[in-house]
C-alpha cells in the first residue's frame, strides 16, 4: 500500500463529492476554454473582416502643403493635381522587409475628363487589385477584362444613361462598359473607373501615378513599421497610415480580450471556492481518519500528499474533460452564437494550457485544506481531548 | 531499566477560562514486557494519560521517557516517526477505516513505508492471522463482527511489529466472551515479548493483565500488581 492507494481508495468511497469537485472545475474551465477558443476565432475573423474593408495605408504625393479637405469635402480643386507618383513605386511597395504582410497595392491616377460634355472623374486602376481591395462593391454587368472597358459610378452612369454593354467616348476615346456600380454613398459614385494605363493615355500622364492604397495584413499590427519601410522605399511619397481604422480594430480585440479575461477570472475564482470548500468539508469529514493516520505514525507531508493527491487526480479529470466540453461548446455555440464565419481552432497547447489551469486551480484550492488536514491534532481527532 | 517512564506528569486543560487539570502529578513507570491496565471512573484522567503516553497530547509539565527518549523533546515529524516505529494503537470505537478492508486496514502502517507491496503485503497477512482473520483479510469492516473487527484493529497495532501497544476501551463495545477473547489475545501478545498498556473500565479484564493502576481525579489512587 501506498500513499496514492489510500487517495484512490477515498476517492473511490466519495463518489459524489468528488464528482461535485470534478463538476466544479470542468464548469471553469470548459468556460475559460470556450471563451479562449471563441475569442481567437473571432480575433481571425475580425481580422479577416476588417481586412476587407479595404486600405489601411495610403500613399499619396508628398506635398508641402496642408489637406484642403475634410469629411469628403474639398476646398480646392488643386487636390487632384498634384505630382504624381509613378507605376512602378506600387512595385517598389511590394519589396519592403515586411512585404508578407502586405496583402494588396492599388495604384490609382485621378483626373478630370470630358465624356459628351460632362466634366467627369477618371479613376485609372489596376483592376484585378482594385476588386480584390473593393470587396463592397456590387457591379451590374461584368468586371472589365480589357483596357478598353471600364466601370461606371451610380451617378455617373446614370448622368450618362450608359448601361453594361454601352460605348462611352472619354477625351476622345472609345470604352465599352463593361458594368456600372451599386450606389455606394460615396464620391466612387460619381466616377468612372478604367485600366490604369489606359486612363494614363487619356489623361495624358504616362507613368503617372495619384495614390496607392494598401491593405497590410495586421495581425500583430505593425502598422507603424511598415509605413516606415515604405517611406524609406519611397522617400518623395507621403504614407499615412489610416489610424482610425487600425486603433478601432485594437479597440475591438482589446475589449473581447479584457472581456474574455474578466469573466475568466470570475470563473476560475468560482471554480477555487468551489474546491475550496468541497476540499475543507472532506477533510472535515475526515476528522478521525486523519486522526488515526496521524497516531499510527503518518507525518504531516504523509497528510497532505494524500489531499493533494486526490485534488491532483480530481484536477486532471476536470481538466480534460473541461477542455473536451469547452472545445465542444466552441465548436457548436461558436458560429451560432458568435456568428463566426471561421472554424474554432483544437489546438494541443490549449489542452495542455487547460488541463495545467484546471490542476493549478485544484491544487490551489487543496492546499488550505490540505494544511488543515496536516495539522490536525490526532489526540483532538480521536476526541481524547 | 524501564521502557516507559512517566515523570510527574501534569496536564491542565483550559475549560472557558478556567484551567483544569487532568493530571495532578503522575509517576509510574512500565517495564518491557508488561501487560498493564489503567482503570478508574469517567474523567479520572484515563484517556489524557493515555494520550500523553502515545505522544500525542504534551504533558503541561512534566517528562515521558520510552526507552530513554524523552519523546516530547522531539519535533512534530519525528515524534510521529516515534509513534510508527514504537507505538501499536488500538483505538476505543475500533476506528477502522470503512473504505478499506480488513488488510488494507491492516496494511495502513506500512503504507510510509519503503517495504516492496510483497513486503507490505506479507507482513498484513502474518498479522491478521496471529489475530486468527487470515481468512477475512479480503472483507470490508461493516462485513465483520464486532470482535472480528477489535481483531483487524489490534493486527494493523502489531503489524509493524512495535514494542509497545496501547489499547483504550478495547472491550468497551464488546459482549462479555468476544471481550475475553481480546483479552486473552492481548495476553497471548504480550507473552510473545510485547508491552501492552489497556486503558479500562471494566473489572473484568483484571484477570488478564499483571498489573492495574487505579486514577481517581487525575492522580493514582492505587498501583497494584507485580513489576518486572
Amino acid at each position: 500500500m501506498r500513499l496514492t492507494d489510500i487517495a484512490l481508495n477515498n476517492l473511490k468511497r466519495r463518489k459524489s463529492k468528488m464528482l461535485f469537485l470534478v463538476l466544479g472545475l470542468l464548469i471553469g474551465v470548459a468556460t475559460v476554454v470556450s471563451l479562449v477558443s471563441i475569442t481567437r476565432a473571432m480575433h481571425t475573423d475580425i481580422q479577416d473582416k476588417i481586412d476587407q474593408f479595404g486600405a489601411n495605408i495610403v500613399v499619396t504625393p508628398q506635398a508641402d502643403d496642408l489637406a484642403l479637405s475634410y469629411g469628403g469635402v474639398t476646398v480646392s480643386s488643386a487636390a487632384y493635381d498634384v505630382k504624381e507618383l509613378h507605376t512602378d513605386d506600387a512595385a517598389k511597395i511590394q519589396q519592403i522587409p515586411l512585404r508578407a504582410n502586405i496583402a494588396n497595392v492599388a495604384p490609382k491616377l485621378v483626373g478630370a475628363v470630358d465624356v459628351g460634355g460632362n466634366k467627369v472623374l477618371l479613376v485609372g486602376v489596376d483592376f484585378p487589385s482594385e476588386l480584390r481591395l473593393k470587396k463592397w462593391w456590387e457591379i451590374v454587368g461584368q468586371d472589365p477584362a480589357v483596357p478598353d472597358e471600364v466601370l461606371l459610378g451610380y451617378n455617373a452612369a446614370s448622368r450618362l444613361s450608359a448601361m453594361p454593354g454601352n460605348t462611352v467616348t472619354i477625351n476622345g476615346r472609345s470604352f465599352q462598359v463593361a458594368g456600372t456600380l451599386k450606389e455606394l454613398g460615396s464620391s466612387e459614385d460619381d466616377a468612372i473607373f478604367a485600366d490604369l494605363g489606359a486612363a494614363q493615355q487619356v489623361l495624358g500622364k504616362p507613368d503617372a501615378v495619384s495614390l496607392i492604397e494598401v491593405s497590410a495584413l495586421c495581425k500583430a499590427c505593425p502598422i507603424e513599421d511598415i509605413v516606415q519601410e515604405i517611406s524609406m522605399q519611397l522617400p518623395d511619397a507621403r504614407v499615412s497610415a489610416l489610424a482610425q481604422a487600425v486603433k478601432s480594430r485594437q479597440q475591438t480585440v482589446d475589449q473581447l480580450t479584457s472581456f474574455s479575461l474578466a469573466v475568466s477570472i470570475v470563473v476560475l475564482l468560482i471554480g477555487g471556492l468551489v474546491v475550496l470548500t468541497t476540499m475543507m468539508s472532506a477533510v472535515n469529514e475526515r476528522t478521525r481518519e486523519i486522526g488515526i493516520f496521524r497516531a499510527i505514525g503518518f507525518r504531516r507531508t504523509h497528510i497532505a500528499r494524500v489531499i493533494l493527491f486526490e485534488a491532483l487526480l480530481v484536477s486532471l479529470l476536470g481538466g480534460v474533460l473541461g477542455w473536451f466540453l469547452g472545445m465542444l461548446a466552441s465548436t457548436v455555440l461558436g458560429p451560432r452564437v458568435a456568428q463566426l464565419s471561421v472554424g474554432v481552432e483544437w489546438n494541443p497547447l490549449l489542452a495542455l494550457g487547460a488541463v495545467a489551469l484546471a490542476v493549478a486551480i485544484g491544487l490551489a484550492g487543496s492546499i488550505y485544506p490540505a494544511i488543515r488536514a496536516a495539522n490536525l491534532d490526532p489526540a483532538e481527532a480521536l476526541r481524547f481531548i | 531499566m524501564p521502557l516507559i517512564e512517566m515523570q510527574q506528569i501534569v496536564k491542565t486543560y483550559n475549560s472557558n477560562g478556567a484551567a483544569v487539570q487532568a493530571l495532578k502529578g503522575i509517576d509510574f513507570r512500565v517495564a518491557e514486557g508488561e501487560i498493564m491496565a489503567i482503570m478508574g471512573p469517567s474523567g479520572s484522567g484515563k484517556s489524557t494519560l493515555l494520550s500523553i503516553l502515545g505522544a500525542m497530547n504534551p504533558p503541561t509539565s512534566g517528562q515521558v521517557l520510552v526507552d530513554e527518549i524523552p519523546i516530547y523533546d522531539l519535533s512534530l515529524e519525528k515524534r510521529a516517526d516515534f509513534r510508527h516505529e514504537y507505538l501499536g494503537f488500538v483505538f476505543q470505537q475500533l476506528q477502522l477505516i470503512p473504505y478499506l478492508t480488513a488488510l488494507e486496514n491492516t496494511l495502513l502502517p506500512l503504507a510510509i513505508t519503503r517495504l516492496s507491496h510483497r513486503q507490505q503485503e506479507e507482513m498484513a497477512l502474518t498479522a491478521l492471522e496471529r489475530v486468527g482473520l487470515g481468512d477475512k483479510a479480503r472483507r470490508l469492516p461493516n462485513q465483520l463482527s464486532g470482535g472480528e473487527q477489535e481483531r483487524v484493529a489490534i493486527a494493523r497495532a502489531i503489524v509493524n511489529q512495535p514494542p509497545i501497544v496501547l489499547a483504550d476501551e478495547p472491550t468497551g463495545s464488546l459482549d462479555t466472551q468476544t471481550g475475553a477473547e481480546v483479552m486473552r489475545l492481548f495476553q497471548s501478545l504480550n507473552r510473545e515479548g510485547l508491552t501492552v498498556v489497556i486503558v479500562t473500565h471494566n473489572p473484568e479484564n483484571i484477570p488478564y493483565v499483571q498489573r492495574v493502576v487505579h486514577l481517581r481525579d487525575g492522580g493514582i489512587v492505587q498501583d497494584r500488581g507485580r513489576q518486572k
